[in-house]
């Protein structure tokens, strides 16, 4: 009975992990470092662990598109390159955010930057491939090690978000593999693709286990993706995470998350499966309204962009609903565009961070008096964060507004009249929120006078980070031409 | 995969400017240890029975004057990749030197990534870009570390080679000019020069326009007097891949230039080479002899075996030439060893003179069996990695013409004297200077980084195939090319000769 399988070691196409597998390897490698030399200064790390992201974008934008891997469960496709360069750009700029100016318990240690390294290879896993289990473990990877890295920012309310972060992500990993189990048990298989095609052709569209599985799966990436009503976590979460970590995950997750969404209800749709439409449909309008209006009522920026983020996570979920090759390549464009205006923004939260000892507000860390006349004491500070807010907002030359014009006109094409004027509407409400920072920081007068405040966390390397980020932002009408043929082709080739 | 190798070191020497002072060392380290992994990468997906360049890529630079980036690897400049990783890797482990430690490990990795970039490109004018540009770090190395008389060691270093250079560039235009004239568009590459026929006496001028260029990099006499003020004012690290790497900057352009592009003028003044590297050879190990400083001993015998390699580059035999090549790398092992040795004893007594010591081992027993073992590599015993090079290359001039094989050999014996002896004066006899009996043995660094240059000394020494086996490959296909290329009948006649095996002219 001791039948041995012997596999080939070419079958395997290890080139297919050799992306992930430098990073683990360069993680590996810090750990072992800071074993050995424990006075390494967070200096070496950062430029370490920029090395290892600007290698493995070498050897992604290196491979060749749509290859397969370990008996198919990886596929590298044009989507996964394309996501992948996403995740590694965010990553690029995120990392050297770490060089502030004040020491953070976080950035000290060297398990940090491995674990930073261990999470992009958890995204990059989850973004390249078919199978529901190697998402799974891709999207546990990442999930663990950012829940620690949030909790190593070691103040109590980053436990706090932590923890609130941990239990509602283990949550959603129970309903994933729910999910997965329930489409194992209608098709038997565990390959998106596959379980499309078997209940197209099984006729298993309103087989009672299959919706169920389809409700949960909807549910375990509606909390990855911070969708109304799975949304709960998101303010509390991004207030105790330190700024920079908190733009980050409004960023990266989402994309891996947006990948996973779009492969697998893509493949739901077109099985014709029942309500997959509807609830996509009726959770993109909710998640863009309703987190619209909770963002008009806070009083601290941190927890206002979080709102908006779910917000911006609702438009892009229209593409998802669309579902035509214009609007997939919308979906990677307006996230681009918010990529750059969004962890910019947040980075300039970073720059701002001062104290626990001073305190404007007993109950938020960035509530908007802080920021109240700014122009008059700190006028390029406020002409930045302007630009972000307006960029956020999708006031015409900056960067957001070519994703929404991009993406509301992929939905008029295809017939989506009232997705688009839901749209449109979200996109006027936010511009009130957007513009009551600005507002702030522009028509009121100054409740402080010390403007070394505002700069206490400044360093070169973050002001090279907000300066590409407001040139990326400033400038993105030289960009859009290239992008958008850019990532056309990369969606096309993977058909989509 | 070779620009990466390229350009990899470079990237991060830049990202190292953020870098903390205490912490550059580690990174220097693992970034050339990163870099020697990818070399070893290249050298698995090198397909050794590949006729010609593999992993070639090529980009054009400058369209109108049709200047690529043009990079391949063979055979012949395979190992001398991995050697310049290995020596860079070595050299950062071993680094001592006190204050600005962060500029001089960032000069080095720019430093590797100008070696990697000559040994790679297939362009002219890429090779001349990386090869002047591999002057600017060293002459910051050596003038800003230096001991000494630095800046003026600093300054012949780089306005010999800078000199030698200049005559290069003139021959490159001409070349370029000529392959205008013939195929009617201007052409930087290589392969299309290789592929050039022309008449003699314009192979004599250009050959030597670009003779000048490698003889004063490798140093050959009468060019050589950079060689020992450069060392010896050098930090150690800078020794060590002057010695190792950048000497053969020199040889390894007339293996890639001078053999295969002007086959005839290489014959027809084949006895103005091998005269200058006989003297050479025999003329600086005299010189050795009579040094009482133990780095310029190390100097002098490094001109001394690139005279062996000149010669069996002249052989024009693949024997030679595989030989010569083999013993760039062993001699670049070696070298870069005994560059290291010495660098140990300086820092603990801050003088290299052979009269200060005596007697070491009794104080020192491992240091001077790591020596030792590294001496007779140096010396060229059977067994260890100095006699197969040195072997192969007066064997293949020994086809050629026996006299300069005889001549050679006397070197080699010469060589054998002054290391002996300088042996003898730091390590045996009694031990009579006080600060000497205080002296402690290698500690675990030193150990790390010595010990497996020792164990590659001894492993190559048993069994050189591993690495002659890919050189021989492509040394006799150039030399097919060379013999095919000759318009000359004596050429044709000389070359067939020096390869014949077992039959009387």
């Amino acid at each position: 009975m001791n039948d041995l399988i012997f596999i080939d070691i070419d079958q395997l196409n290890l080139a297919s992990v050799a992306s992930m597998f430098s990073l683990i390897v360069f993680a590996l490698f810090i750990l072992c470092i800071g074993t050995f030399k424990k006075d390494l200064s967070r200096t070496f790390y950062t430029v370490f662990c920029l090395i290892a992201i600007m290698l493995n974008a070498g050897i992604v934008i290196d491979h060749n598109i749509l290859s397969m891997g370990f008996f198919d469960l990886m596929l590298i496709d044009g989507i996964s390159v394309i996501s992948q360069i996403v995740i590694l750009t965010a990553s690029s700029l995120f990392i050297p955010l770490a060089l502030s100016t004040k020491p953070f318990f976080e950035y000290k240690v060297s398990e940090f930057y491995a674990l930073f390294l261990f999470m992009i290879a958890g995204f990059e896993f989850m973004v390249s491939s078919n199978n529901l289990i190697l998402i799974f473990i891709g999207l546990e990877t990442s999930s663990l090690a950012l829940y620690t890295l949030i909790a190593l920012h070691n103040k109590i309310r980053s436990i706090e978000a932590a923890i609130k972060y941990f239990t509602m992500g283990a949550l959603g990993a129970g309903f994933f593999v729910f999910g997965a189990a329930m489409f194992y048990m209608t098709t038997g298989s565990t390959e998106i693709n596959v379980i499309g095609e078997v209940i197209q052709e099984s006729g298993l569209q309103n087989s009672m286990i299959a919706t169920l599985g389809c409700i949960f799966m909807f549910s375990a990436i509606g909390f990855k993706l911070s969708l109304i009503p799975f949304h709960t976590w998101v303010p509390d979460v991004y207030e105790g995470t330190n700024a920079p970590l908190a733009g980050y995950m409004s960023v990266v997750p989402k994309v891996a998350g947006f990948i996973v969404a779009l492969r697998l209800f893509e493949s739901l749709s077109h099985s014709q499966i029942a309500w997959v439409d509807e609830m996509l449909y009726i959770s993109a309008i909710l998640t863009m309204s309703l987190a619209n209006i909770m963002a008009l009522v806070q009083r601290d920026v941190k927890r206002m962009l979080a709102f908006s983020s779910i917000a911006h996570a609702g438009f892009v979920l229209c593409a998802i609903v669309v579902g035509t090759s214009q609007s997939n390549t919308a979906l990677f464009f307006y996230w681009i565009m918010f990529l750059f205006a969004n962890l910019g923004a947040f980075s300039m939260l970073w720059v701002a961070r001062c104290d626990d000892t001073v305190c404007w507000d007993r109950r938020f860390k960035h509530p908007f008096d802080k920021f109240a006349g700014l122009i008059k004491t700190l006028p390029s500070y406020a002409v930045i964060m302007a630009i972000f807010m307006v960029a956020l907002a999708g006031i015409p030359p900056f960067s957001v507004f070519w994703g929404k014009m991009y993406l509301i006109s992929a939905a008029i094409a295809e017939g989506h009249i009232f997705l688009a004027v839901v749209m449109a509407i979200n996109s006027a409400l936010a511009i009130y929120y957007y513009l009551k920072l600005v507002v702030y920081m522009f028509l009121k007068e100054p409740i402080v006078s010390d403007k070394n405040l505002y700069i206490a966390n400044t360093s070169s390397a973050l002001k090279v980070i907000v300066g590409f980020a407001v040139i990326t932002t400033a400038g993105a009408i030289f960009m859009i031409d290239f992008l958008l043929e850019f990532i056309a082709s990369f969606v096309l080739a993977s058909g989509f | 995969m070779l620009s990466l190798i390229i350009f990899f070191p470079a990237l991060a020497a830049m990202l190292g400017f953020l870098i903390e002072e205490k912490s550059i060392k580690v990174y220097g380290v693992c970034i050339a240890f990163i870099e020697l992994l990818l070399t070893l990468f290249m050298w698995f997906g090198f397909d050794a029975r590949q006729v010609g360049f593999s992993l070639v890529t090529q980009i054009p630079l400058v369209e109108f004057l049709n200047i690529n980036y043009f990079v391949g690897v063979d055979g012949i400049s395979l190992f001398l990749v991995v050697l310049s990783a290995f020596m860079t890797l070595i050299g950062l482990m071993s680094l001592s030197e006190k204050g600005n430690l962060k500029h001089l490990v960032i000069s080095i990795l720019f430093l590797e990534m100008t070696m990697a970039g000559v040994f790679l490109a297939l362009d002219a004018v890429l090779f001349y870009i990386f090869w002047e540009l591999s002057l600017l770090p060293m002459l910051y190395i050596i003038g800003a570390w230096g001991s000494g008389n630095r800046i003026y060691a600093a300054i012949k270093f780089f306005i010999y080679t800078f000199f030698g250079s200049i005559f290069m560039l003139v021959g490159m235009l001409a070349m370029a000019y000529l392959s205008y004239k013939a195929n009617g568009n201007w052409s930087f590459s290589l392969i299309d020069w290789q592929n050039l026929s022309l008449p003699l006496k314009t192979q004599i001028w250009l050959f030597l326009a670009f003779f000048i260029a490698f003889a004063v990099k490798t140093p050959m006499f009468p060019f050589h007097t950079w060689l020992p003020y450069a060392h010896g004012q050098a930090p150690t690290i800078g020794s060590v891949l002057l010695a190792a790497v950048l000497l053969k900057m020199g040889t390894y352009g007339f293996v890639r230039f001078s053999l295969p592009m002007f086959p005839d003028a290489s014959v027809e003044l084949f006895d103005t080479v091998a005269i200058l590297a006989v003297i050479m050879v025999i003329y600086t190990a005299l010189i050795a002899y009579a040094q009482d400083d133990m780095k310029q001993v190390i100097a002098y015998s490094s001109i001394s075996h690139m005279g062996i390699i000149v010669l069996g580059i002249f052989a024009m035999n693949a024997e030679g030439i595989s030989g010569a090549i083999f013993l760039m790398i062993s001699h670049g092992i070696v070298s870069g060893a005994l560059f290291l040795l010495v660098g140990v004893i300086y820092e603990r007594r801050h003088t290299k003179m052979i009269a200060e010591f005596g007697g070491l081992a009794s104080v020192m027993p491992k240091y001077a069996l790591i020596f030792c073992i590294v001496m007779l590599g140096s010396i060229g015993l059977p067994l260890t990695i100095g006699f197969v090079g040195e072997f192969l290359s007066l064997a293949g001039i020994f086809k050629t013409n026996a006299l300069y094989a005889v001549l050679g050999g006397i070197g080699i014996i010469v060589g054998a004297i002054y290391m002996l002896n300088l042996f003898r004066k730091v390590f045996y006899g009694v031990c009579d200077k006080e600060e000497n009996l205080a002296l402690k043995d290698l500690n675990l660094t030193e150990l790390t980084t010595l010990v497996p240059l020792c164990l590659l000394v001894l492993y190559l020494g048993v069994s050189p195939n591993l690495i002659l086996k890919p050189i021989d490959f492509s040394v006799r296909y150039m030399v097919e090319k060379m013999q095919k290329k000759a318009s000359e009948r004596e050429t044709v006649w000389f070359i067939n000769d020096a390869n014949r095996v077992g039959e009387q002219r």
